[in-house]
């Protein structure tokens, strides 16, 4: 974590050792409100929905949904965010899924394929499409909008095409846990049902969760970098205790922890590892920051921006599963929009038009946000007009805040 | 012709007393402009006649832009110290409509014209022909355009796309612009540097004839046999500061060359003796054409060595290639149909792409740090180690505790000033962002580093710094190629010294040998046509 520490001025040599702590703790929680900004405003939607919703937002059921009803748009936005901070876009994420769905049917349903043969088959088409579109950007030179526009026309035709006028449903049932299983093994506890592996799962979370952060702190300090005051690591780490923990008890008395959940935890962390730790994701981010500087550093930016496509097309290809065998039925209205909510939840997050800025994590947030402003205004009974046009203000207003806050810190004003 | 505007006796604005008007038509006082980090111009006094030609002279980042964009509003009145009096009155520009409303026009060296407008448009280009309920009047538009470039001289039609006509014809058509905006003051930033020979003559005598009819003209230019040709007076500009303002029965080349680059050569350079080992880099017959234009040579037919432990530096006018030839050596990041050999350490080593040149042990380091050499949003840590991220990598994954380390260690062998290597690299200053680059391509661990204006537009002192840590560099056996535009830094630092010339090395001196009036003559020498 940076510490922005600015200077303190001269103080008396008594004062200065307090003083100095208490600015430090200061512009640490600055600092810190500024970059995690994105958790309080998910709270704020948060408390706000809780308390017009008399609580039905935070029933145990209600989380359960949340997170499956959301889960294909959150797969969307990891891929998205990434190729937004390459300074691409992708607006045929939506067409790319409902198509993969229409092909998944066809290999699960139509051929009768093995359900993971099936499954496997149509991310490899997600790939292929991906690398298309991939070509057409990296090595032919043309605007991601463009070419994605096109994709997005050009999948939609052929989801329509592979379902030839008619749905394509009954999945099989292990591939339908894709989108609506749950890892249960409910108990009968004194009148009240709870599930002691969804519990373990999450106690697991948790100290992998502690483990890892002491681990990092203790790593970052061995090398003195600076790292958060101690009670704020704390406090910190403490929140998300409490989340984690409140959400698996919520989940291990309702039905258990969603397979949809068990998907998007296994790819938040694999791709907020490639994201940060392998030179593929630090070449997205050169890339995007200043992609002259990037080729002139020894960077393959074709390469990059071919395979982020390859990525995206995969990821799109997982939405479309999730979102297919939530519904047990390909048809060819599926995944109209999603690229609309996925590059939102990416922007919303704080991934700068610009390219070069965004992370996996505000990617998710921003996810949830859009997610519970929709499930809140939903049981509140406002129309699907109003929810459209409070939807489009956020983004707005996320955006605005976002650009003000780099116009503050001065560093994209000097060019 | 059009009736012209600039003559003195129908323009004076009198304010004030009223009663000393002067014969200058503009005086700029004490200016003084400070960057984050830099002083660009301290204490600057400029005074320019009515109806004169005024030349201004120096070397590449002595502050002669910056004195202009402070003359023209781009950076407006407030950004800096000083005064600055236009006809007789004390003027504060906010920007530069403010300053084209009082008739200071300023041409920059980049051509502001949109390509794919025609001539017309472009002249008339936020100025438009308005008829009738506020439409442009096409018609009158072209009418007058062709007025215009009847006065300078351009016998092409009004319609025609600027992209269509050669940069000669566009830097006139820029001029009819700044005509029609009923200009007093001409400002031209190096007017001729992308022009040919018969351009610049042209130019040069629409100059004089624009002077003929009362239009004050201030010149921005390296070439000094121009500024004889044309000037009246030339204003000499050195490290930010005026030096001297030499009249025309005193103006000779010599002269000028001393002005600008007549400096205390001792304390300037650290004081190092190059132990030269063997032969590193040889280039053998190295040509490179235009990336747009492949018909055009940029790089003629180039051949250089440099040994370890050698500093060898490059010199040449702006549009020379020194650049270009860089780049299309670095990987082939510049330029088409690219053809030469390349040999390192007697082996022929392959060049295709800018990974491979890294990894045969080539880095350069760019003259454009903020276009082409950082990332400003991304923090200073992770600029250095961008270029040989590999290194870092354990297991598939970046060790970043060890990249702090690293940067650390740059940070502090370097002396980088920033409060930590995770601040953001454009809150950086020039000085301290260079040492990014620098730092950058020492982690990468080259044989040969090609240094494009190390000290491009960075102050005295990290200047100095800068000199030291190429003087280390080579001391660990490195063989270093600096090119730069100021030649008393390559008589500083360099053993060697190539001069090159519209693309062809035009000469080779060891240092000893050299002075910067042999440089310049090289530097200059044209093709035989």
């Amino acid at each position: 974590m940076t510490s922005q520490t600015t200077n303190p001025a001269p103080l008396g040599p008594a004062d200065t050792g307090r003083q100095n702590k208490i600015t430090a703790m200061l512009s640490h929680a600055a600092a810190d409100l500024g970059k995690n900004g994105i958790f309080l405003a998910l709270l704020a939607v948060v408390v706000f929905f809780s308390i017009t919703t008399n609580g039905i937002l935070l029933r145990p059921q209600n989380i359960s949904n949340l997170i499956v009803q959301n889960g294909y748009i959150l797969v969307l936005a990891i891929g998205m965010v990434l190729v937004i901070v390459a300074g691409h876009i992708d607006l045929s994420v939506g067409s790319v899924a409902a198509f993969i769905g229409a092909v998944s049917g066809v290999f699960a349903v139509t051929w009768g394929l093995p359900w993971w043969l099936a499954i496997i088959l149509s991310l490899a088409v997600g790939a292929l499409v991906g690398a298309w579109q991939g070509f057409w950007i990296a090595y032919v030179g043309i605007p991601a909008f463009i070419v994605t526009l096109a994709g997005m026309l050009i999948f939609r035709g052929l989801a329509l095409i592979t379902l030839g006028n008619s749905n394509i449903g009954s999945f099989p049932q292990e591939y339908r846990n894709l989108g609506n299983g749950f890892i249960n093994f409910p108990v009968q506890v004194g009148g009240q049902l709870i599930d002691p592996v969804t519990m373990a799962i999450g106690a697991v979370a948790i100290i992998a969760l502690v483990v890892q952060q002491l681990r990092t702190r203790a790593g970052r300090m061995k090398y003195g970098q600076d790292v958060e005051p101690m009670p704020w690591f704390v406090g910190k780490l403490a929140l998300f205790v409490v989340g984690i923990g409140a959400v698996t008890l919520a989940l291990s008395s309702f039905k258990g922890i969603p397979v949809t959940l068990v998907v998007l935890a296994a790819l938040v962390l694999t791709y907020t590892v490639v994201a940060n730790r392998t030179t593929f994701g630090r070449h997205i981010y050169a890339i995007g920051g200043n992609r002259r500087a990037a080729e002139l550093s020894g960077i393959k930016t074709r390469w990059v921006d071919f395979y982020l496509f390859v990525n995206m097309g995969v990821l799109a290809a997982l939405a479309g599963l999730i979102f297919t065998a939530r519904l047990n039925l390909a048809g060819p209205k599926a995944g109209e929009g999603f690229e609309l909510e996925a590059i939102s939840a990416a922007f919303i997050g704080g991934a700068a038009v610009q390219g070069g800025i965004g992370t996996v994590t505000g990617a998710i947030i921003g996810g949830f946000i859009i997610g519970v402003l929709n499930n809140g205004m939903s049981i509140m009974g406002i129309g699907i007009e109003w929810q459209q046009a409070v939807k489009g203000l956020v983004l707005l207003l996320a955006v605005a805040f976002d650009v003000y806050n780099k116009n503050r810190a001065g560093v994209r004003t000097r060019r | 012709m059009l009736p012209t505007t600039g003559h003195p006796q129908n323009n004076d604005v009198r304010k004030g007393s009223g009663t000393d008007v002067t014969q200058n038509i503009l005086e700029m006082r004490g200016i003084t402009k400070t960057f984050p980090g830099v002083k660009a111009l301290s204490d600057v006094t400029l005074q320019v006649q009515r109806g004169e030609v005024h030349a201004i002279c120096g070397e590449n980042g002595a502050g002669k832009s910056t004195l202009m964009k402070v003359l023209s509003g781009v950076y407006p009145h407030g950004t800096y110290d000083g005064e600055i009096v236009f006809e007789n009155e004390t003027v504060e520009f906010s920007d530069i409509r403010d300053s084209e409303s009082k008739g200071i026009v300023i041409i920059h060296q980049e051509l502001a014209l949109s390509q794919y407008l025609s001539i017309a448009e472009n002249i008339f280009l936020g100025n438009e022909v308005k008829g009738p309920f506020g439409l442009i009047d096409w018609n009158k538009t072209n009418f007058e355009a062709a007025k215009l470039l009847a006065r300078v001289g351009l016998s092409e039609k009004p319609t025609t796309k600027v992209m269509d006509i050669g940069v000669g014809k566009q830097q006139l058509v820029e001029i009819a612009k700044a005509l029609s905006k009923e200009v007093k003051l001409l400002i031209l930033d190096e007017p001729t540097a992308a022009l040919n020979d018969a351009d610049s003559d042209h130019l040069l005598d629409l100059i004089l004839h624009l002077k003929q009819q009362g239009i004050t003209s201030i010149i921005i230019s390296h070439k000094l046999n121009e500024i004889r040709k044309i000037a009246d007076n030339v204003t000499v500009i050195r490290d930010g500061k005026t030096i001297e303002t030499i009249t025309r029965t005193e103006v000779s080349e010599d002269r000028i060359i001393k002005g600008m680059v007549g400096r205390d050569l001792e304390h300037r350079y650290p004081d190092h003796t190059s132990h030269i080992g063997e032969e590193v880099l040889r280039v053998e017959n190295w040509t490179a054409h235009h990336p747009q234009d492949n018909q055009r040579v940029i790089v003629d037919n180039v051949s250089i060595t440099a040994n370890a432990g050698e500093i060898v530096g490059i010199a040449g006018l702006m549009g020379a290639g020194r650049t270009e030839f860089a780049m299309s050596l670095f990987g082939r990041a510049y330029g088409s149909r690219i053809s030469g050999t390349v040999y390192k350490r007697g082996k022929e080593i392959k060049v295709r792409s800018v990974a491979e040149a890294i990894q045969n042990g080539l880095a350069y380091a760019t003259e454009d740090r903020k276009t082409y050499g950082l990332n400003l949003i991304e923090d200073v840590k992770r600029n250095i180690s961008v270029a040989s991220l590999d290194k870092l990598v354990t297991m598939g994954l970046v060790n970043d505790n060890e990249e702090y380390r690293i940067a650390n260690e740059y940070k502090k062998s370097m002396n980088i000033k920033t409060p930590s290597v995770m601040n953001k690299t454009g809150q950086l200053s020039g000085g301290n962002q260079q040492k990014v680059v620098l730092s950058k391509w020492i982690q990468s661990d080259p044989d040969v580093l090609i240094l494009d204006e190390p000290t491009r537009g960075i102050d005295v002192g990290a200047k100095y710094e800068i000199y030291t840590i190429i003087n280390r560099l080579a001391d660990e056996g490195k063989a270093i190629i600096v090119i730069s535009s100021e030649l008393p830094e390559l008589l500083g630092i360099c053993d060697r010294i190539y001069t090159l010339s519209e693309g062809r090395i035009t000469g080779e001196l060891p240092t000893e040998d050299a002075t910067p009036e042999a440089l310049l003559k090289l530097m200059t020498l044209e093709k035989q046509r």
